[in-house]
């Protein structure tokens, strides 16, 4: 199957006080046409830093990207600024984590959705405004016509985020970057929001990369996962086959942490104990080392390589689950 | 409705402050060692001092004094100015010295926000690279300069010695536009550069923040020009501090721009305080001072204004206030 979205070798470099900050290094992910592939990791683990890399949207003269990628058969990391921008809302979008500050304050909704249809598509502005209503009862807001005069803060969580993907899917992109589109939203309307971009990937045959920290979320809503863990991909699999059959501790971890709904409050595990490596001094052995319960001398003092099992599944572990000592 | 009740008490607010620097001013006057009434009328009869004592409320106690005056002020009886000849009245002064003080204001602003707004843009977009830099130290070399310098060296050079623009006097506007401008044009960049300087720093500042934020990487997924997303999406949510700062400076440059209106000899109201201060006319100078404190609070009045339309959440928040 071809690709979609090719990313090789990723790596992104943050120049900082404290030194030089590596995010994202040695990521390789391919997103096949049509599908939809998450992306899991803790807070901090590079996944918002490898999308935004992966469009070309980190601002800022401290920033190194390293790698290339590859969209619909053009070499981003080639191109200039504006060559890539050309590809944006037609070619790829992306909504972000929190609606609240991803929409500008100062300026009505319904602006902040046409000018994407104005300045890409070149339609009129009453076109624009006409389209951005269609859009608005697209992601099902009701009364479209007052949303649009609207100004973000007048609208709820759920409305917002509803907007933002408005906007994002407004010139029909191919695929969407879905960074934590629900993780600021409370449980029910995190279930809509989810139901809302399973349709509309099948109405506008759009591919998806779904970023989360919550393994549960990918579960029902991707064909192939990719885990993150301080900057580097560790675990690579169809969705089905991470789930039957995991390879990385880390992934595990995640999973021992998915809040457990029907478990009364206080007895759910949410976090994995221990911290990310420090970002400016990754030490040598495995990151996960000092938080993993299969780690043995080795992780301490070497750093694992991407191993691949016959089936085309990755992961990064000296000690992978399910395999005789 | 809620809105009205909003600007009912900012108005409310408003006046309170109003009263409050008046009621200071007065009392000060109070507090100088000197008979006034001596001070006013140094060569008249005790009489004549009896009489301008009961008139001006010099007789009464600081209290009482300050409702006389207030009394007065607000029927547009602002006192008057004592000579040894005669009296005039302050109000026929500030109707003269008024419109120029208000009209080098506007032209000082509008100039200073048109020139800071695009150097502001610039190097908040081009932060810590080459143009950030020389904008940055061209501005603070120049705002290090005090404006009467500033007014000297345009003098010498462009008034004196290629004679281009005159250097003196002011002329209305209904005696011909360009004569007008022509004399304002030097007092005018004398005052506004100072302010090119802080604001081009305020906005600066602000947008380089807003430059961080969320919507502007999202504009950026539109595939939006960088031009558009600086103009469209940074500039509004970012011009708050720099629209606050201007209302501030407003006051200063009405009642506060004495050096610069003696040197071109445009007379303003700084220049009438001065006079005031200068002449010991006391009456004059609480007068107006209250004028200036008026003017001061209308701006700021303004300013919550404008703030409404560059940024509708204050709008929202004073529904809550
Ligand atoms: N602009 C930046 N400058 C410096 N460090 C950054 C910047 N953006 C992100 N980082 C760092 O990169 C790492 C990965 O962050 P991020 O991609 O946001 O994690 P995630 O999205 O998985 O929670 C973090 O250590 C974060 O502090
Ligand atoms: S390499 Fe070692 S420490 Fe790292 S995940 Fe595997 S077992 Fe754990
Ligand atoms: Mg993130």
């Amino acid at each position: 199957m071809s690709s979609l979205l090719s990313i090789k070798n990723l790596g992104v470099n943050f120049d900082t006080p404290r030194g030089s900050l590596e995010a994202v290094r040695g990521v390789d992910i391919e997103i096949p046409a049509g599908t939809s592939v998450g992306v899991v990791g803790e807070s901090g683990s590079g996944k918002t830093v490898m999308c935004r890399a992966a469009m070309g949207l980190l601002q800022g003269s401290n920033v190194q990207r390293t790698g290339t990628v590859v969209f619909d058969g053009n070499e981003l990391t080639a191109m200039t600024k504006e060559q890539v921008r050309d590809l944006f809302g037609s070619g790829m979008a992306m909504i972000f984590q929190d609606p609240m500050t991803a929409l500008n304050p100062v300026r009505r909704i319904g602006s902040q959705i046409s000018e994407g249809l104005r300045v890409r598509l070149g339609m009129s502005k009453k076109d624009a405004l006409v389209r951005s209503k269609e859009l608005l009862e697209l992601v099902r807001i009701p009364n479209p016509t007052a949303v649009l005069k609207s100004f973000p803060y007048q609208l709820s969580g759920g409305m917002r985020q509803r907007v933002m993907i408005a906007i994002a899917i407004a010139c029909n992109p191919k695929l969407l970057f879905a960074d934590e589109p629900t993780t600021a939203l409370d449980v029910t309307v995190q279930a809509q929001i989810l139901q809302l971009l399973r349709e509309l990937r099948e109405d506008l045959k759009m591919s998806m990369v779904l970023v989360t920290h919550d393994l549960g979320v990918v579960a029902g809503n991707t064909d192939y996962v990719a885990v993150m863990y301080a900057g580097e991909v560790v675990e690579y699999a169809p969705t089905t086959k991470l789930f039957a059959d995991m390879r990385m501790p880390y992934t595990e971890a995640l999973l021992e942490s998915i809040p457990k709904i029907d478990h009364k409050s206080g007895t759910r595990l949410s976090v994995i104990a221990g911290r990310l490596p420090n970002p400016t001094d990754r030490g040598v052995g495995c990151g996960f080392a000092p938080r993993c319960k299969y780690a043995q001398e080795k992780c301490h003092t070497q750093h694992p390589e991407l191993q691949k099992d016959p089936d085309g599944h990755l992961y990064r572990c000296w000690f992978p689950i399910g395999e005789a000592l | 409705m809620l809105k009205i009740s909003f600007w009912l008490k900012r108005i409310a607010q408003l006046l309170i402050v109003l009263l409050l620097v008046t009621f200071g001013v007065s009392l000060l006057l109070r507090l100088i060692p000197v008979d006034l009434a001596t001070v006013l009328l140094p060569v008249g009869t005790e009489n004549e001092r009896d009489i301008l004592r009961a008139e001006l409320g010099f007789d009464k106690g600081p209290i009482g004094y300050y409702l006389q005056w207030l009394g007065n002020f607000v029927q547009g009886d602002f006192g008057k100015i004592y000579f040894s000849g005669g009296t005039e009245d302050v109000s026929a002064h500030l109707a003269d010295a008024m419109p120029r003080s208000l009209l080098l204001m506007a032209y000082t602003q509008v100039i200073a926000i048109a020139i800071a707004v695009p150097l502001g843009v610039v190097s908040a977009y081009r932060a810590g690279r080459r143009a950030d830099k020389i904008i940055s130290n061209t501005l603070f070399t120049l705002s290090s300069v005090p404006n009467f310098a500033i007014a000297l060296l345009l003098v010498i050079f462009v008034g004196v010695k290629f004679a281009w623009l005159p250097t003196l006097g002011y002329v209305p506007l209904s005696d011909g536009v360009w004569e007008h401008l022509k004399h304002m044009i030097m007092p005018v960049i004398s005052l506004s550069l100072g302010l090119i300087a802080t604001y081009t720093r305020l906005l600066r500042a602000d947008m380089i923040a807003a430059l961080r934020e969320d919507y502007v990487t999202m504009a950026a997924s539109k595939g939006l020009s960088d031009q558009r997303i600086l103009w469209r999406h940074v500039l509004r949510p970012s011009s708050l501090t720099l629209l606050t700062s201007a209302a501030l400076s407003m006051g200063g440059l009405i009642g506060g721009a004495i050096v610069i209106e003696s040197l071109f000899a445009t007379y303003g109201v700084g220049f009438e305080v001065f006079a005031a201060i200068a002449g010991r006319q006391y009456v004059a100078l609480q007068s107006t001072v209250a004028v200036i404190a008026l003017f001061y609070v209308f701006f700021n009045l303004v300013v919550d204004i404008a703030s409404g339309f560059v940024d509708p959440r204050t709008r929202d928040r004073r529904v809550n206030a």
